[in-house]
């Protein structure tokens, strides 16, 4: 009971203990609370953007490896373009100057090949002063003929002076004015008149008043009467026209006689020789392998049905029914043409 | 009244008829009577006197008519209006030989005038009639009817075509083989008056085998045939390549070049005139004229003939320089520069000064080595000259300075470029200064000698507005020279040199 007792007599001070510590855990509860609030929400925090740093990366990490498989096959593609075009432009860099090179070559060979153009020049030049003294040499003939003719006609001038000066020559006895006698030599025309001989007096034109205005090449006829008047045949004469028309009129041959007899046979060696020209072989082709021919009858020969006896036996047609026509075939040589006006009752005034 | 006196009266009337007709005839043949001649009625006189009943006195009143006619463009006004012509064209295809002749006569009188004349001759059928006569055995009526229908034919194309039609031509050039000369010389007049409008009628010519026989008689000794004769290939020639091509596929080629030669005048201008024509067309055919040594020939001959004669010489060069440079270059070997800067200087006519400036600039314009060529000749200045002329023509002053320009924008020839630099005018000197801007920067000794002819300091002087192409050739230039030079040659530098000692102070 002892122990009740002092149980008892300490409630008191367990009582006031509990209800200090009550009031002690009263007045920390709220910090504590709050504390407990702040680290959960803490722990939370953290463990949410674990998670979400967590799916942050995941997906980084998809969208890292997808742009990066993108990425790759695009640089795939844009380093083949990118091959290409520098391939394409080395090659047009190098046909360039294939092109550049042959051109070059090309021109400076054919085109504007330097040293064939000054050959060609100093050809040219060559060719020029051969020109040059051709056409020299060719104005000096020119030149040379035309004094030939001027002096020929000075010298016919001179003559015809001198024929028409004949009288001043010098005679035996009475020396002329150009030989004077004070002098050891007559003068130089006095030998030129010795050498002519006198002009002659021109023949009087006895035709009276001949006059040639301006076609001195002819003499006009002139009608001693008034000519006559044109007149018309007396008689039963047709008028001359109609007679002039008749008798010039043009010549009409036939059809038959303007063609030529044998234009059948021309027109079919025409077509033989248009043949012969289209043909490309004359020889007939035959393969190499056949060396030997058959003999080929005649047809004519082995017949079997014999001869045939026309013109041996009989000379006209005897079965006329197995005639293809009725009517003769035409001749080949045309008739002669008068046969043909046999039956025209007139004369068509052919010549 | 016997008979024989009733027929003297008569054979007074003839007789009198006959003296009146001879009298007028030999009176219109001198000027001075005509217009008397026309105030007393001769046409109405004469025309009756047409129809008379003897041929002499028809003939003579033809030949009196023609005369008048021929004298001036009335008379032969007052023949058509005289209703003459009919009553012509009407006997010409009746009459004898004499009287035809007398009748182309008058109708060629009337034709010359004037395309309506020519017109009213074709209008009353003179053309058929004269063609008839072509085929008539006389040479000399068929020389009348030549030159009838080649006065017709040369007014205009319809004209012409009208002769054409009329079936001339073939009949012309039948009359072009004829022995006698005179004929030839007109009916190859009438061919080159035919051909000379239209392609289409040199063409028809060509057709009927007139270039042959006229290449034929390409060295025929007469002068006055030669004229026509290339008068008529070159009318043919000009139209277009084909023709001239047949031209010179007759073969005329070295033969024509020594007619270059001829003593006549007219002869010479023709032949040149036909090269000049075959060659305008394309660079092969003056490459033939080139190689058939043409270009020597057409240059010898600038140098012996003057005046109007040596033109078509001239622009046969220009026509041939034009085509390519190997033919420019053609030219320069051989010697044709200093022809035609003789040419140039010598001529007193502005146009043939034009044609030997264009010829010029033609050669020139290839490369700078044609333009050295035409430079050194001295030409430049002279076309300058001609530039600046106050009395040129302004063709004149285009063609040279055409000339120029083409020339300056080649030429890398600097001492030949020098004197333009003191005298030409700005938009000449623009070119001059653009050559010199282009050369100076790449050759140290032009630069040398440039500033020591005084070239740099008249660059200096130059006013150019800031912005052109003049200024901005003349910054090109003075960037290849160092600054103090520049500063130098610059107007007013003395000024400013003076200038720095004034204000210089020295140090104590």
């Amino acid at each position: 009971m002892a122990t009740m007792v002092r149980l008892l007599q300490q409630t008191d001070k367990a009582i006031e203990t509990v209800y200090n510590r009550k009031n002690d855990a009263e007045i920390e509860r709220l910090q504590e609370y709050q504390a407990a609030v702040k680290i959960q929400s803490w722990f939370r925090g953290t463990r949410t953007r674990a998670y979400l740093r967590h799916l942050n990366n995941c997906a980084t990490e998809v969208q890292r490896k997808w742009r990066g498989f993108l990425g790759r096959k695009f640089y795939r593609i844009f380093v083949k373009n990118q091959t290409l075009v520098m391939k394409l432009n080395h090659y047009n860099a190098m046909a360039t100057k294939i092109q550049k090179t042959w051109r070059g070559y090309y021109v400076r060979k054919y085109v504007y090949n330097y040293y064939s153009r000054k050959r060609y020049l100093e050809a040219l030049q060559i060719k020029n002063e051969i020109i040059r003294s051709e056409l020299e040499e060719y104005a000096e003939q020119q030149e040379q003929r035309r004094r030939r003719q001027q002096m020929m006609e000075e010298k016919k001038k001179q003559e015809y002076e001198a024929r028409k000066n004949h009288y001043l020559i010098s005679t035996h006895v009475i020396p002329g004015i150009f030989s004077s006698p004070f002098q050891p030599y007559p003068s130089e025309y006095e030998y030129i008149l010795r050498s002519v001989k006198p002009l002659q007096h021109k023949k009087k034109n006895m035709n009276g008043n001949r006059y040639d205005p301006a076609w001195q090449s002819y003499e006009s006829p002139r009608p001693r009467q008034l000519p006559p008047l044109p007149q018309k045949p007396q008689g039963p004469f047709r008028d001359p026209e109609e007679v002039q028309k008749q008798r010039y009129k043009p010549f009409q041959p036939t059809l038959r006689v303007a063609t030529s007899i044998n234009a059948l046979d021309e027109a079919r060696q025409k077509m033989k020789d248009e043949e012969w020209v289209t043909r490309l072989n004359d020889n007939i082709f035959e393969p190499f392998t056949k060396k030997y021919y058959p003999y080929e009858p005649l047809l004519h020969a082995t017949s079997k049905f014999g001869h045939l006896p026309y013109g041996t036996k009989y000379y006209r047609e005897e079965s006329i029914d197995k005639h293809v026509t009725h009517k003769p075939f035409r001749t080949l040589v045309p008739p002669i043409p008068i046969f043909d006006k046999l039956n025209d009752t007139y004369s068509q005034g052919q010549v | 009244m016997s008979q024989r006196q009733v027929l003297q009266v008569f054979e007074q009337y003839q007789k009198a008829r006959t003296q009146f007709v001879q009298t007028v005839a030999e009176l219109s043949s001198r000027p001075q009577n005509i217009e008397t001649l026309q105030n007393a009625g001769v046409m109405s006189l004469l025309r009756p006197l047409l129809l008379d009943i003897v041929p002499t006195i028809q003939q003579t009143a033809a030949l009196a008519l023609g005369r008048l006619a021929n004298y001036n463009d009335d008379l032969a006004e007052a023949v058509v209006k005289g209703d003459i012509l009919p009553q012509l064209v009407y006997s010409l295809a009746e009459q004898n030989r004499f009287y035809k002749k007398a009748a182309a006569f008058v109708l060629r009188a009337v034709a010359k005038h004037s395309p309506q004349l020519a017109q009213s001759v074709v209008d009353c059928g003179a053309l058929d009639a004269l063609v008839i006569c072509l085929e008539e055995f006389d040479p000399g009526v068929k020389e009348a009817a030549a030159w009838a229908l080649g006065y017709i034919a040369r007014h205009n194309a319809e004209l012409a075509q009208a002769v054409v039609d009329a079936g001339a031509v073939p009949l012309l050039v039948l009359c072009i083989q004829e022995p006698e000369l005179s004929l030839k010389r007109i009916a190859a007049s009438a061919l080159s008056d035919i051909c000379k409008h239209s392609p289409e009628l040199a063409q028809t010519v060509v057709d009927a085998g007139a270039i042959a026989h006229l290449a034929q008689m390409i060295l025929n000794p007469d002068a006055k045939l030669k004229r026509q004769v290339f008068s008529a290939l070159s009318q043919i020639s000009k139209h277009s390549v084909d023709l001239a091509e047949m031209v010179v596929e007759a073969e005329i080629f070295p033969a024509v070049l020594t007619c270059l030669k001829d003593f006549d005048e007219y002869v010479k201008k023709n032949v040149a005139t036909l090269i000049r024509e075959i060659a305008k067309h394309t660079p092969e055919l003056s490459q033939l004229i080139v190689n058939a040594g043409g270009v020597a020939a057409v240059i010898d001959y600038i140098g012996e003939s003057k005046g109007n004669v040596r033109l078509p010489g001239i622009m046969m060069l220009g026509y041939v320089a034009a085509h390519s440079e190997n033919l420019a270059m053609a030219v320069i070997v051989s010697k044709g520069v200093v022809q035609l800067a003789i040419a140039l200087s010598e001529e007193p006519e502005d146009h043939i000064q034009a044609a030997a400036a264009w010829a010029l600039g033609q050669i020139g314009r290839h490369t700078p080595e044609h333009a050295k060529a035409v430079a050194v000749a001295n030409v430049l200045p002279k076309l300058l000259q001609c530039y600046l002329r106050a009395d040129a023509s302004e063709d004149l002053q285009t063609k040279s300075k055409k000339a120029l320009k083409n020339i300056l924008q080649k030429c890398v020839h600097l001492p030949a470029l020098e004197p333009l630099l003191h005298d030409a005018p700005p938009n000449v000197l623009k070119h001059v200064v653009g050559q010199f801007s282009k050369v100076l920067p790449h050759d140290s000794k032009a630069r040398r000698v440039f500033v020591t002819s005084g070239g740099l300091k008249k660059i200096q002087e130059i006013k150019a507005e800031p912005g052109s192409a003049l200024a901005e050739y003349i910054n090109t230039i003075n960037n290849c020279y160092p600054e103090e030079i520049v500063k130098y040659y610059s107007p007013g530098y003395s000024d400013a040199l003076l200038e720095r000692v004034d204000q210089y102070l020295p140090k104590a």
